[in-house]
């Protein structure tokens, strides 16, 4: 049944979504590849509205894969699913884990967490960027346009931090990005 | 004011316009719960931050259910994390219902392919960003680049391996290498 797939599928994200907002991009993308709800465009698509429109990004995606696949309900028990974890390890913490969290082998554990999430979202990133460039990864789709536009925006964005000493905004970043996509692939 | 209409009106203006989410919100949350309204102490903020770190899920909805439960015990909770929430909520379920019909529009269409490029960047930053803050141990190193070459394999190669399962897998071998560890210490024996 989708509601319960939608809340399954959330709650684990809720729940393994280690170190950040961006922790549960790759995980989302399991939880959408494993039912089929959407392709890998669309997750694109929905990863950069959900950065230019205010809320916590984890949230955002949660809402925004629930009303695509099931409607009002579909959204509101997504969302519901993914913050009841961090919604419930606080007020375990207060109440009765106090310690818990600190135990040294509790923390042993979170050591290893983090730095594996980091290179899971590592290695999606430069996928997802070989991917614009190589549609379906064949040499013979190779798409130009979409290298220039990695080579330009990459500079940008990654060359504003050692320029104006603060990195540009993600949501300048999709600003343009937009406006030179609508221009380059227009011809 | 009611405190729970309060807290519920407070962190629905947080969500409502912070952008970017995580640590802009953290910002947001001192101001208004420590400052104004001083529901809580700089300890205390300082203390949510870090359990929010190491704890899974959104770090707002951390925040808030900390602010909450402190003032008013559950209902409080619940009130704080439902204003978090409530109007990203009701934004991207209204934006949900355009989508498709917006991407039918040819312009709009190229402009998003633009866009994908710059979410790809957006996700190799974040991972760099992290990788920077890591504590950088030969075991955390190891980690990173076996999750890394795994997940690589995965994607380019197309066969499925699940982020959950690769996860615990870290979690055990970082437990185990610290209980070994522990094990020689206590032991007598030198450390590596």
């Amino acid at each position: 049944m989708i509601y319960l797939d939608l809340f399954l599928g959330f709650l684990k994200v809720g729940l393994f979504s280690f170190g950040g907002a961006y922790s549960a991009i790759p995980l989302i993308r399991d939880v959408v590849a494993s039912y089929g709800w959407m392709d890998e465009e669309m997750l694109a698509y929905i990863i950069a509205v959900s950065e230019s429109t205010p809320g916590p990004l984890m949230v955002n995606l949660a809402t925004f894969v629930g009303a695509t696949k099931a409607g009002i309900l579909g959204s509101a028990i997504a969302t519901l699913a993914v913050i009841l974890p961090a919604f419930f390890i606080i007020i375990l913490i207060l109440q009765i884990l106090k310690n818990f969290w600190n135990n040294r082998y509790v923390q042993a554990v979170i050591r290893g967490l983090a730095p594996c999430m980091m290179g899971t979202i590592l290695a999606m990133g430069v996928f997802m960027a070989v991917k614009n460039v190589l549609p379906g990864l064949q040499v013979s789709a190779f798409d130009w346009r979409a290298l220039v536009l990695t080579a330009v925006l990459g500079g940008v964005f990654f060359g504003s931090g050692k320029i104006f000493r603060k990195k540009m905004s993600p949501l300048l970043l999709i600003g343009i990005s937009a406006v030179l996509g609508a221009v380059v692939y227009s011809f | 004011m009611n405190l729970l209409l309060d807290l519920f009106l407070t962190f629905a203006k947080i969500g409502a316009f912070t952008f970017g989410g995580g640590y802009a919100m953290i910002a947001l949350i001192e101001n208004a719960c420590v400052e104004k309204k001083q529901w809580i102490t700089h300890d205390d903020m300082m203390n949510v931050t870090v359990i929010a770190e190491s704890t899974p899920g959104p770090v707002a909805i951390n925040c808030a259910t900390f602010v909450g439960y402190k003032q008013k015990g559950l209902p409080g909770a619940i009130a704080a994390t439902l204003g978090m929430v409530l109007p990203s909520f009701l934004i991207i379920l209204l934006i949900s219902f355009f989508l498709d019909n917006f991407l039918e529009i040819p312009v709009i269409a190229n402009a998003f392919l633009g866009i994908k490029v710059a979410v790809g960047l957006l996700i190799i930053n974040a991972a760099i960003k992290m990788l920077r803050k890591l504590h950088k141990t030969p075991l955390s190193v190891a980690i990173v680049a076996v999750a890394f070459a795994v997940m690589s394999a995965a994607n380019f190669l197309a066969f499925h391996v699940s982020s959950i399962v690769l996860l615990l897998a870290a979690g055990a071998v970082s437990l185990f290498v610290y209980a070994v560890f522990q094990a020689k210490k206590e032991n007598g024996g030198h450390d590596l």
